[in-house]
């Protein structure tokens, strides 16, 4: 789409985009172009001295065990905190549409959580989980689960999805009730005269209908989980117990910044860069013209 | 609705109050937490009802912090993460209208190049680029400063394509009506264009302001300086300190102190609040 009727300025143009420009130019692509540059480089031991190694560092990444175990935490992470954070939400939405008196007071109790800061989010479940005072924790000790997220790595993987999805929530249910709201009653009217039940019409008419707007949240939760929880799970565990929870994004930072790997983060950066791209194109391509909100 | 069925409605109440309860209930036990005495909080179980210290464990936080050597008032840290919040909303927001104004509204040569550079940046969040973007900023001498904290996250493409759409939906009609009055393209843009995009900057505020107060790794790595310090990230911080006597109540009212003015932007500001998020990810 463009206008018809437009200015004429020979410099103003560029005036106006200069500011976005300069700062695009400095702090994107100077910084992605250097973790291209970095990628293909070792580093000495003791600084100074980088050698052009092509694809080494790569190859590296991909025979690294931790690596691959990392990658897997991540995607068992994201199918869990998608999911998770989907269905709950869904569940919410429908029954929240469904109900008339107190509409809006439901939704003002369930968008705040968004307004609250991943890694604040990890501290508060963090807390209710923790095993000397978590109140959860004492619960479960009460029906005879161990709780101990500092030392068990599946626990504290459960413990990081939780605190994620808690996070997001908010966000999946304005678009599902959004989507929920868009469909036509008439719609949903002539399927009960013609008897279909809640159920039956749920799954046959309202499910399919909402399908567009889940699978553009699929692809939002799913870039959420890898890129958006840095802060849930650096105040949560720091990647531990063991390695138990190092999703990709935090051992980017873990190797780049404790470990002093500059070739091996930056190739690692190098490969999350391309997962996004390819998620960005994804949404892009196959969902901004179906969705209707 | 479209038939009555008392059960079924009785049910949806009752799991949406279920789904309100549980998520509040995190957030009860913070507050809970920080209103009670360093000694209660240290025996299990701890109360779920709020206690008599609530005034003295904020007045201490927000004054000394959390009390050990090195730590940072919360009023300090408040006033940063406030500074940084508001630069990176307004910063944003500012940088972004005005190159969406001068895409939409001129043609001249390379115009295809730079929408296409700004659109690039959708693509990448900083998290993906964290280590070099710090070299950057620390060649630059950034490090420890409101400017570094603030200029390198207002680089971002949604902004301005949010304003790009509105500003395609605005009537051809206007600036002919403008350009025949003889308006300058400066003109137009403050005293037609900027009012009647009032509620998009509102709705862009709100959700930006939010991001901005939010950020954590990014404030973590370039302070070093207590100065600089943003409320989340000591919280989180403290948090993970290891001490012999963790003081709950004291890091508790600290993190309601991190969660409450972004929550309540969020729910003073909700049609703003819902309108940004819906907008931005289009």
């Amino acid at each position: 789409m463009e206008k018809r009727v437009t200015f004429n300025s020979r410099w103003l143009p560029y005036l106006l985009l200069g500011p976005q420009m300069i700062i695009t130019l400095v702090f994107f692509f100077w910084p992605s172009g250097q973790a291209i540059y970095q990628s293909v480089l070792i580093e000495d031991v003791f600084g100074g001295n980088s050698k052009f190694v092509w694809f080494e560092n790569f190859a590296q990444l991909f025979r690294d065990n931790s690596y691959a175990h990392s990658a897997q935490i991540t995607v068992v992470f994201s199918f869990l905190v998608a999911a998770i954070g989907l269905g709950v939400s869904l569940l919410l939405a429908v029954m929240a549409d469904r109900v008339i008196r107190g509409a809006t007071a439901y939704k003002t109790f369930l968008v705040w959580p968004y307004a609250v800061a991943p890694a604040v989010a990890g501290v508060l479940w963090g807390f209710l989980f923790n095993p000397s005072v978590g109140i959860i924790a004492w619960m479960l000790q009460g029906i005879g689960i161990e709780f101990n997220y500092v030392i068990n790595g599946n626990q504290a993987l459960l413990l990081v999805v939780i605190a994620a999805v808690w996070n997001q929530i908010s966000y999946n249910f304005l678009f599902f009730l959004a989507g929920l709201q868009s469909i036509p009653k008439s719609l949903i009217e002539a399927a009960a005269i013609d008897g279909a039940g809640p159920g039956r019409r749920f799954w046959d008419i309202i499910f399919p209908l909402l399908s567009p707007v889940g699978f553009f949240l699929l692809v939002v939760n799913i870039i959420y989980a890898f890129f958006g929880t840095f802060g849930v799970v650096d105040a949560l565990t720091k990647g531990g117990p063991g390695k138990s929870t190092e999703i990709l994004v935090f051992k980017v930072f873990n190797d780049g910044f404790r470990g002093q790997d500059l070739g091996g983060s930056s190739a690692q950066s190098v490969i999350l860069m391309v997962v996004v791209i390819a998620l960005t194109f994804v949404q892009f391509r196959f969902i901004e013209r179906r969705v209707h909100y | 609705m479209v038939e009555n069925r008392p059960f079924l409605t009785a049910l949806s109440h009752l799991v949406v109050l279920l789904g309100v309860i549980i998520i509040a209930f995190p957030v009860w036990m913070t507050f809970v937490a920080s209103t009670h005495s360093q000694q209660t909080m240290l025996q299990s179980p701890i109360p779920v009802l709020p206690g008599p210290h609530l005034i003295e464990n904020y007045a201490k936080v927000l004054t000394e912090g959390y009390g050990r050597v090195g730590s940072t008032p919360v009023m300090m840290t408040l006033t940063n993460s406030l500074i940084m919040a508001l630069g990176v909303a307004i910063g944003k927001i500012a940088i972004s209208i005005t190159s969406a104004f001068a895409i939409v509204y001129f043609r001249f040569p390379g115009r295809m190049y730079f929408f296409w550079a700004i659109f690039v940046t959708l693509m990448l969040p900083v998290e993906v680029r964290i280590v070099p973007t710090y070299g950057v900023v620390a060649s630059l001498g950034m490090l420890d400063s409101y400017a570094g904290l603030i200029i390198p996250l207002i680089a971002s493409a949604t902004a301005t394509f949010l304003f790009r759409q509105f500003f395609l939906s605005v009537p051809d009609e206007l600036t002919e009506a403008a350009r025949v009055d003889g308006a300058s393209p400066m003109r137009f843009f403050w005293d037609i264009l900027l009012p009647m995009s009032r509620t998009s900057i509102a709705a862009l505020f709100v959700i930006q302001f939010i991001y901005g107060w939010n950020q954590y790794l990014w404030p973590l790595l370039i302070t070093t300086k207590e100065s600089y310090y943003t409320v989340v990230m000591t919280v989180s911080r403290q948090a993970n300190v290891v001490d012999s006597v963790p003081s709950w109540n004291l890091l508790m009212a600290m993190a309601m102190l991190a969660m409450l003015p972004p929550v309540l932007v969020v729910v003073f500001m909700q049609r703003q609040f819902v309108r940004g998020l819906v907008e931005t990810e289009k």
